[in-house]
């Protein structure tokens, strides 16, 4: 039957029913009293800040993925797919996988075992305070950046799809996540993202489903994209990254593999503290690495949530989406509004509630991620050696209940910051290349190379920063120079962002390497436990083969490259 | 897990018995009283499916983890 329509012009809005609106508050309410519910269970630094290191590997991860799923992330994506179509992918599955069954396998050993608290903490043990300090000011600065970027523009896209007002979305959000994750810490943060991970799931996957019987099927899809949009190729995966001009993004598979596959998503999978947390939670280092692979397989899977949605909406939607920039003319939708018109097209009442409140988890257990990641570095890599160093332990314990308030009203504020100076958002992909990239080159070497030395760790983070901060600046005094730093004058934001994530980790490998050539090492007695080759890891012969984290992580890496030669 | 929490398997099936109900009883209320603006591929009626779905997958939760079971 012909479809009708509710979108009116861009004033138009998602009209929410009664049961819509019914399904959304038993959300928030459940939220919030499962992080009252939790507190009596969060008393010591290790409950609060660490979960109390009990959880199974289904829930560390769950969590580890559902904090990665923010409702940006996924708005976001579906927004590129209408854009670039299904290269988008490449974050999922290049862009992902190789480095979580990388963290799984051989790094997650290091980080379990030295008993720390965070990344920072590691570096804290493995370098020394130089590159910790460096490391937790520019992840504290980064986190908190990143959620007020986040919450400003959840509350714009809920003012423009459901017209709720800008400032009631973002106090009433936060708020909820400040009082669940001030009650509860790590604990509550962790099981309201199982929670949403379901949520999200549930709510977001009739677009699929409902979507491919109305095309057809696949290739029925895949006809009416060529019809919609001919001459454009927005199926293929790698078959159209031979050359900078072949494809929608204007990057190379060089790119593709170095600069995504290699320093974003090392950087961000291994090094983040907001999602190496929650595994990091695990009760053992078995359910740490199993936890991690179940979150890489997940990974895997969110595609058909995100992905495929921009693609049906490059099939069936009966008008052409618009970038930002071309915002606010009459009937006219942008790219970000991809996946929420989607929902409206095939949701009625109480699903609709569902899709919203699918993408409100998004926002929350994002959101959680950045509060609880910033307040556990904050209390251990800050707080605690710099301002207070021997107070007892439930001090630090309040330190972090205050510390999520307060970092939630941070995060509000430079929220309102970006209101006032919008281009910030532009800046959230540069900011998280700034800090974050870096500091894998700083860990893994770290990892594996004993002679790597504490004021290499140091300067090759610094070197880091600094290269992919400079070189930002060059391409934006000299827009000319992005023909150097993207090997094309005709990279996308994405495709810049993807080059310069790749200088920034050769430099700080470079710097690294030489400054450790050059300057003395730790004695081997302080590395214990720290380095590949003077840590002692039980062996797993015990455990059936279905029950070792290698084995899984061999399946989710064949099912890896199945879809990579499949969207070929 | 520690045996001391309700598990977080319990929580997530009471919600999904509650949307799926809801969910489930808009559907079929849409069935008597078809809504003024219908939404595409309305005629699938995917909220009953939905929500069934849910219902039984949440219930399935409820009954598996419930917090006075035995071997939970």
């Amino acid at each position: 039957m012909a479809a009708v329509w509710f979108f009116q012009g861009a004033n138009a809005r998602l009209s929410l029913g009664p049961i819509d609106l019914v399904i959304i508050v038993v959300y928030f309410m459940l939220v919030l009293g499962i992080g009252l519910y939790l507190k009596k269970y969060t008393h010591t630094g290790e409950q609060f800040f660490m979960a109390g290191r009990e959880m199974s590997a289904w829930i560390a991860g769950l969590s580890f993925i559902s904090a990665n799923l923010g409702s940006l992330e996924m708005m976001g994506y579906a927004a590129a797919t209408y854009q670039y179509g299904i290269l988008v992918a490449h974050a999922y599955w290049i862009g992902a996988i190789p480095a979580i069954l990388f963290l799984a396998l051989v790094m997650m050993p290091f980080y379990y075992i030295c008993n720390t608290h965070s990344v920072p903490g590691y570096l804290k043990l493995r370098y020394g305070e130089g590159a910790r300090s460096l490391s937790a000011i520019s992840f504290a600065v980064m986190t908190i950046l990143m959620s007020g970027i986040n919450m400003y523009s959840m509350a714009i896209i809920m003012k423009v799809i459901l017209g709720w007002d800008i400032h009631f979305s973002i106090w009433i959000s936060s708020l909820t996540v400040a009082l669940y994750v001030m009650a509860g810490g790590l604990l509550s943060a962790i099981f309201n993202e199982v929670l949403q991970f379901f949520l999200i799931w549930i709510g977001c996957a009739v677009i699929p489903v409902v979507g491919l019987i109305e095309t057809g099927g696949w290739a029925g899809m895949v006809h009416r994209i060529q019809t919609n949009f001919p001459g454009q190729d927005f199926i293929h995966m790698w078959s159209t990254t031979g050359s900078f001009t072949g494809n929608p993004m204007g990057v190379h598979w060089t790119g593709i593999v170095f600069g995504w596959g290699l320093a974003i998503s090392f950087g961000y999978w291994t090094t983040d503290f907001l999602v190496v947390q929650r595994v990091m939670a695990a009760k053992d280092l078995r359910s740490a690495q199993l936890g991690t692979v179940i979150g890489a397989f997940f990974k895997m899977m969110v595609p058909l949530i995100v992905i495929l949605p921009g693609l049906l909406a490059l099939a069936v939607l009966p008008f052409h989406l618009v970038p930002e920039n071309q915002a606010g003319q009459l009937g006219v939708h942008t790219y970000n509004e991809a996946l929420p018109l989607m929902l409206a097209r095939y949701c009625g009442p109480g699903l609709l509630g569902l899709g919203v409140t699918a993408l409100v988890a998004g926002f929350m257990s994002g959101m959680a991620g950045n509060v609880t990641a910033f307040t556990t570095v904050w209390t251990y890599d800050i707080y605690k050696p710099f301002i207070r160093k021997d107070a007892a332990d439930s001090h630090y314990v309040s330190m972090g209940r205050w510390c999520a308030l307060l970092g939630v009203f941070v995060s509000i504020g430079t929220a309102y910051l970006v209101m006032n100076f919008s281009s910030i958002i532009v800046y959230a992909q540069v900011i998280f290349v700034f800090f974050i990239v870096p500091m894998f080159g700083t860990v893994i070497l770290g990892m594996l190379w004993k002679r790597t030395t504490p004021a290499a760790g140091f300067w090759g983070l610094l070197a880091g920063i600094l290269t992919s901060f400079g070189l930002w600046l060059w391409v934006k005094v000299d827009p000319s120079a992005l023909q150097h730093v993207a090997f094309s004058a005709q990279a996308k934001d994405m495709a810049e962002n993807i080059y310069r994530a790749m200088w920034s980790l050769i430099a700080n490998v470079v710097v690294t390497v030489v400054v450790s050539l050059f300057t003395k090492p730790k004695p081997q007695h302080e590395l214990k436990g720290l380095v590949y080759g003077l840590m002692e890891i039980a062996p797993e012969g015990q455990f059936p083969v279905f029950q070792r984290p290698v084995t899984w992580a061999a399946a989710v890496a064949v099912g890896f490259l199945v879809l990579n030669v499949w969207f070929w | 897990m520690g045996k001391h929490f309700i598990p977080i398997w319990f929580f997530i099936g009471a919600l999904l018995v509650l949307y799926g109900a809801l969910i489930l009883g808009s559907g079929i209320y849409g069935l008597f009283v078809p809504p003024s603006h219908p939404v595409a591929m309305s005629d699938l009626h995917i909220g009953i499916w939905w929500g069934a779905g849910m219902l039984i997958l949440g219930l399935a939760y409820v009954v598996r983890f419930r917090p006075n079971r035995k071997d939970g």
